[in-house]
């Protein structure tokens, strides 16, 4: 049974000018998306760059004002909540930042860095707080003697187990992830990554895994959707959307992901440029006369494409 | 192999960057052949000196805070000892680059046809109207459908992929034999990177030109390249064909690297990861095997005091002896889908 629910959630930024600078038209960078948390899963969000996806976490965990839409917490309305502090909402839901550096204020030793979500949301002693800060840097894998340190004395791969340490401290159920692993060199992407699902089996967390990588997000998260212009186009199970895809865009985005193997490279070149045309031709079929994806139709229980009713997709070489 | 076809030799290049009056050489002895109509990839982390090696070839280092030290041999001539004004007329017309991040690299206040007349303007000797021809070829050629419209246009108008397709006009205006391609498609989507890559490839075809392209991507490598350098610490640890390199891959941290992607088309199992962290320049012994603290469980004896590279089958040289002491089950390397 999902803990969070998602219902239509919209983000539309106002573009003002003419006379007195009114609003002329709108940016629909989240438009109409919904979606379910279980306990212990892992969503991936995969796009492009500017389709929405970072917009969507930070809407949910109310870093950016929601147009319309409504977000469930544990059976409660919590859509206006959100950007209250002190309630289970804001504690149970955290969130990880692409750039951990940038995340971390510089001037601050790590003890307080940590200590800082301990003492918004909860209340304990200052013994019972080191006692905390010591356990968190225990998990992250860190020494002791981290506490008294800076943020610029870590590496990249040890500031981001900062950055998680301090979303860990208010045990949370849900903690969204903006491409936590974008900036990682691969040998210390390979370490958070292994680290985040070590964690995430001990303490049952579910994540929103935003990225782009689409091999990322097939190695972390069970649950899958695929983002274009603030809308789904593709959700599925891991299985559904690599070895199902339907949805044009969807195969797009495959098709586009080099292969570590330079056996067959050319084949995959032409194949590329076939499914290319194909997008190029069958775009009424998935798209509205605004260019705008169309709803999400249901495939199997768990695989949804945003294609028109009646349309078959099992015409066009799948 | 014959040696006609070599565009670009280097031998044994050091540069280093001035840290409190010492020199710590990033590029520590690397040796290098860059042959033509072939795409040689520099593979490697962060900090490996891969893009040091890079703006040493094209001389775009700061002179009063580098030491470039060693042969890079061009058509007779040491780059290395070039001066600026010598560089100047190679830069841009024999050797050309493209680099990461299209946006600082085109000036904002200049149209796009302006910006790769310039180069044209400076090495030929084209007529006005001759140049503003083989500014709309070169639209074309990288694929921009509409040149007349384009040429007007400022970089922020642009796309980020239709910014690198500027990019790579520019750095092909003159013909170059040589093109360094130094991360060209790290910035840009997945979709618009496949159709760069491609785009660089076909005109690879056309030119026959030899293109060193800088990169951490292992699958943009598998892609496009015919041969591959993995560097480490300033070293080139392993050197190969690429089918070879991802069949059998043979230094440690070559394999590891590969063991460390989350591979689109493998069990989502856990993730290799190599102990320890890269050394910072000030702190890298400078003698023995450089990976021996990354895999510090074997003894002493399996390194060489001084690592060579060793060539163990054509065309495939590995660097010190510790890779034979480990005995893998299988080949690595992805499969086909």
């Amino acid at each position: 049974m999902s803990f969070m629910q998602i219902k239509n959630l919209k983000v539309h930024y106002p573009i003002r000018g003419g006379f007195f600078n009114s609003i002329i038209d709108y940016v629909y960078a989240v438009d109409g998306i919904s979606m379910e948390f279980e306990k212990g899963k892992a969503y991936g969000l995969v796009g492009e760059s500017g389709c929405g996806k970072s917009t969507t976490g930070m809407a949910i965990i109310g870093l950016e004002k929601i147009t319309s839409g409504s977000i469930m917490y544990e059976g409660e309305d919590v859509t206006n909540l959100r950007r209250k502090r002190n309630n289970l909402f804001n504690r149970e839901i955290q969130m990880i930042f692409q750039d951990a550096h940038s995340s971390l204020n510089p001037r601050k030793r790590v003890e307080h860095l940590l200590a800082e979500p301990i003492r918004n949301f909860l209340r304990v002693s200052p013994k019972e707080e080191q006692k905390k800060i010591s356990e968190l840097l225990e998990i992250v894998g860190m020494p002791e003697d981290a506490k008294l340190k800076y943020p610029h004395e870590f590496s990249g791969g040890q500031k981001q187990r900062l950055g998680i340490a301090r979303a860990l401290a208010t045990n949370p159920k849900l903690i969204i992830a903006d491409e936590p692993v974008s900036a990682l060199d691969l040998s210390v992407q390979a370490q958070v990554l292994n680290f985040m699902k070590d964690i995430q089996s001990e303490f049952g967390l579910s994540y929103l895994f935003i990225s782009h990588d689409l091999g990322v997000v097939k190695h972390m998260c069970d649950h899958i959707s695929i983002m274009y212009k603030g809308r789904f186009v593709e959700t599925g199970t891991k299985e559904d959307i690599f070895t199902n895809p339907h949805h044009i865009y969807t195969k797009r985005l495959l098709s586009a992901i080099p292969n570590v193997s330079p056996k067959g490279r050319e084949k995959r070149k032409r194949e590329r440029i076939i499914v290319e045309k194909n997008y190029q031709t069958e775009l009424k079929n998935y798209f509205d006369h605004n260019h705008r994806v169309l709803d999400l139709a249901p495939l199997s229980e768990t695989h949804f494409v945003a294609i028109a009713n009646g349309v078959s997709v099992r015409g066009n070489n799948s | 192999m014959n040696t006609s076809d070599e565009l670009l030799k280097i031998h044994n290049l050091h540069t280093g960057f001035r840290i409190k009056d010492t020199f710590y050489d990033a590029v520590d002895g690397v040796s290098l052949t860059l042959r033509k109509n072939e795409i040689l990839a520099i593979v490697g982390e962060s900090g490996c000196g891969k893009s040091t090696l890079a703006t040493s070839i094209i001389g775009l280092h700061d002179p009063n805070n580098t030491r470039v030290q060693g042969e890079i041999m061009f058509k007779n001539t040491n780059l290395a000892t070039l001066s600026e004004e010598e560089f100047e007329q190679v830069r841009g017309s024999e050797i050309s680059m493209i680099f990461q991040d299209p946006l600082s690299a085109l000036n904002p206040l200049m149209r796009i046809g302006e910006q790769i007349e310039e180069s044209l303007k400076y090495h030929t000797d084209m007529s006005k109207v001759k140049r503003n021809e083989r500014v709309f070829e070169l639209l074309r050629q990288v694929g921009i459908n509409r040149p007349e419209r384009v040429v007007k246009q400022f970089p922020h108008q642009l796309s980020g992929g239709m910014r690198q397709r500027v990019m790579i006009a520019i750095a092909i205006a003159c013909k170059p034999q040589i093109i360094i391609a130094d991360e060209p498609t790290t910035a840009l989507d997945v979709t618009i990177q496949s159709q760069i890559l491609d785009l660089l490839i076909d005109l690879q075809d056309e030119t026959n030109a030899g293109i060193l392209l800088i990169t951490h991507d292992l699958g943009v490598v598998a892609e496009v390249a015919d041969r591959v350098a993995v560097m480490y610490a300033g070293e080139i640890i392993e050197e190969a064909p690429v089918e070879e390199l991802f069949k059998r891959p043979k230094h440690p941290y070559t394999r590891s690297l590969f063991n460390s992607i989350p591979q689109m088309n493998a069990h989502s199992g856990r993730l290799n990861v190599i102990e320890g962290i890269v050394p910072s320049l000030i702190h890298l012994p400078r003698t023995g095997c450089r990976f021996a603290p990354r895999i510090s469980w074997l003894p002493d004896s399996v390194h060489e005091d001084h690592p060579t590279l060793h060539e163990v089958s054509p065309g495939h040289f590995v660097r010190c002896s510790c890779w034979e002491v480990f005995h893998f089950k299988s080949e690595i390397g992805g499969t086909t889908s």
